[in-house]
């Protein structure tokens, strides 16, 4: 027994220090994407100056030069833009996941994402037609940035609560009907969406493709300082309710038995999702996939523990979003690509490999 | 000695039909209970009021003298386990993080490794402790289901530093287990309930429910039929009568095993 203990002891301590070597790797992971991204794109610019331009900004100094002015007012709004979006879409799918107790959920795929795109366009179309009349012809800015991720958040919450209970029964949740009722909800929001796009105007046809492709391209500090204060607490939430996510894939009653509150933790799991999807659809439309490809990645790495899921979700979200946003801006330059359609390239096969890997198929 | 469980007069209706009919029931420190009746009748149901899953539509459980609906989850965490059905996991936890599932936020004043001494102490005593590192999805029905005695010992360990009369529920515990080990769990539960533990347990298996306990519950149609010793509960009559099955003197044939007296199994040593 107590050799058994000790022999315990070494593996626990072995089980930690791989968590922190997963966190560190995971840390330097994120800065070089964030180097990268803030040097590569139309303008080359060496990561010894990319360096020098941030040091200068962060210790008050004026930056000087042309490359300093794309790093800060365009690089670098869209580079901190999609690490709060990668967080927040990567650590919500793993939140969803454990709420659903299946690995399949995902924002973006059982259509909360569409329902928070539906609300955020209706919020645009419609705002611009009631305040129209009065105010006269009124150009997209002057609808606060700051009413879309409200609007864009009761979508997503509108959304969550509604397949939660649809595939919820009994304390039971069925992927199979989970999975449907997301697709029925997808394709609700996405007849919404083609209503809007039939009674919007040429400009706002433009901004409602861009919900539905996704894109960083329209980042900027307004957009950054518009959805900090709804993503950063969300992320910070999240890790408390780790314990109670793992007492839950046990099942409800069991959560229960354990002395964990189920109801509070579930509502508190559909509201963090909500405003975390939607803050980011409101500032960088539907980027789908991300929040199933992470989380999926991560537990092989390093087990379910939603303890260390949850953060090592938000930091590898953040990395793998930037990265795919760099990706997005230097494929086809000058143009560039709507990031949604790169995530989707890579995350639908991911999807279906999942599918198939999943030993006797969905256990409908 | 008052009760440490007590129900009185409860019911419980679902899905239109009353599955638990007034039921009186007192349950006290150190015993054995042992709940049996063919299927259907309302065991697991009452196991599920009794442990404050349910709460009855008429009537209370009283836990320490007070309504189960009115103490939080995490107190009543520290006061009662209940081992459920062997269930699946979505996820790819560890044997042993499911086991620390029971340890993790309880107690008062256990330290990390008090914590996990905890949990390897219960996989040790659940005899799935060189499973430990083993993912809970890969294990077969009997292992998983031994792994969950481990964590509900675990957890009872655990909220014995704040609450030490406590109560263990048992569904169904030897469903999918071998002989071995449906001995050696009755064998735990019974000297878990000889350190002062109440143990509540559903069996199917008459030999074993007349073996083990002294204090059978029988139930059909949702109410409590008979409670007593085996000589008294498990009669021909009341077989014929609540089984439909016609069984000559002796009521259950000679269990084919008698278990051994109590080899000092310590309960949840740490």
């Amino acid at each position: 027994m107590t050799v058994l203990a000790l022999e315990q002891d070494d593996r626990r301590s072995a089980i930690t220090d791989r968590r922190m070597v997963l966190f560190a790797a995971l840390a330097v992971l994120l800065v070089l994407v964030s180097i990268l991204g803030l040097g590569l794109g139309a303008t080359g610019v060496p990561a010894s100056r990319v360096l020098a331009v941030v040091a200068d900004a962060l210790t008050g100094h004026a930056a000087t030069g042309g490359d300093a002015l794309i790093i800060l007012q365009v690089r670098l709004p869209r580079l901190l833009l999609g690490l709060l979006i990668g967080a927040a879409l990567a650590s919500s799918g793993a939140l969803m996941q454990g709420l659903f107790r299946n690995p399949l959920a995902d924002p973006g795929l059982i259509g909360v994402s569409a329902g928070a795109a539906l609300v955020a366009a209706a919020t645009i179309v419609l705002g611009d037609r009631l305040l129209a009349p009065s105010i006269g012809a009124l150009p997209f800015s002057a609808l606060p940035f700051s009413a879309l991720p409200v609007g864009a958040f009761a979508g997503g919450l509108i959304t969550m609560l509604g397949l939660y209970l649809i595939a919820t029964r009994g304390g039971r949740t069925s992927i199979a009907t989970m999975l449907l009722a997301g697709v029925a909800f997808d394709a609700l929001a996405g007849a919404g969406m083609g209503l809007f796009s039939y009674l919007s105007d040429d400009r706002q046809l433009r901004d409602l493709t861009f919900w539905t492709l996704g894109s960083l391209s329209g980042a900027t500090w307004t957009k950054v300082v518009a959805i900090t204060p709804f993503v950063l607490p969300t992320l910070l939430a999240m890790p408390f309710l780790a314990r109670g996510l793992n007492a839950l894939s046990l099942g409800e009653a069991e959560a229960f038995h354990l002395g964990i509150p189920v109801q509070r933790v579930k509502a508190a799991a559909i509201l963090l999702v909500a405003v975390a999807v939607g803050a980011s659809v409101a500032a960088a439309g539907m980027i789908g996939f991300v929040g199933i490809v992470v989380p999926h990645v991560l537990r092989l790495m390093a087990g379910a523990d939603h303890k260390v899921l949850l953060p090592a979700s938000a930091l590898l979200g953040a990395a793998l979003l930037v990265s795919a946003d760099t990706v997005a801006r230097i494929i086809v330059a000058p143009a560039e690509l709507p990031i949604g359609i790169l995530t989707a390239a890579i995350g639908a096969p991911f999807f279906l490999w999942l599918l198939l890997r999943r030993q006797g198929g969905l256990a409908l | 000695m008052s009760a440490l469980l007590d129900a009185e007069g409860i019911s419980y209706r679902g899905g239109g039909r009353l599955l638990v009919d007034a039921v009186d029931l007192s349950i006290a420190s150190g015993s054995l209970t042992v709940v049996i009746g063919p299927n259907g009748a309302g065991k697991s149901t009452l196991l599920r009021l009794l442990s404050g899953e349910l709460t009855p539509t008429v009537g209370d459980v009283r836990l320490h003298g007070q309504p189960l609906r009115s103490i939080p989850p995490w107190r009543l965490a520290h006061s009662r386990a209940v081992m459920p059905q062997a269930s699946d996991l979505s996820f790819p936890f560890t044997v042993f993080e499911v086991a620390s599932l029971g340890v993790e936020g309880l107690g008062r004043g256990l330290s990390r490794s008090d914590r996990q001494r905890i949990a390897l102490d219960a996989l040790a005593l659940a005899d799935v402790a060189h499973l430990a590192r083993r993912n809970y999805q890969t294990l077969s029905g009997g292992e998983r289901q031994r792994v969950h005695f481990a964590r509900v010992l675990a957890q009872l360990q655990a909220g014995r530093t704040v609450e030490t009369r406590q109560v263990l529920f048992l569904d169904e515990p030897i469903a999918s287990l071998d002989l071995k080990h449906q001995l050696a769990l009755m064998q735990t539960a019974k000297s878990l309930a000889q350190d002062g533990l109440a143990v509540v347990a559903v069996l199917h298996d008459l030999q074993l429910a007349a073996g083990m306990g002294n204090d059978l519950v029988l139930m059909q149609g949702g109410r409590v039929v008979a409670r007593g010793g085996s000589e008294v509960v498990l009669t021909p009559g009341r077989l014929a009568e609540v089984f439909g099955v016609n069984l000559i003197s002796p009521a259950v044939p000679p269990s084919p095993w008698m278990l051994a007296p109590d080899r000092s199994h310590s309960a949840g040593a740490g």
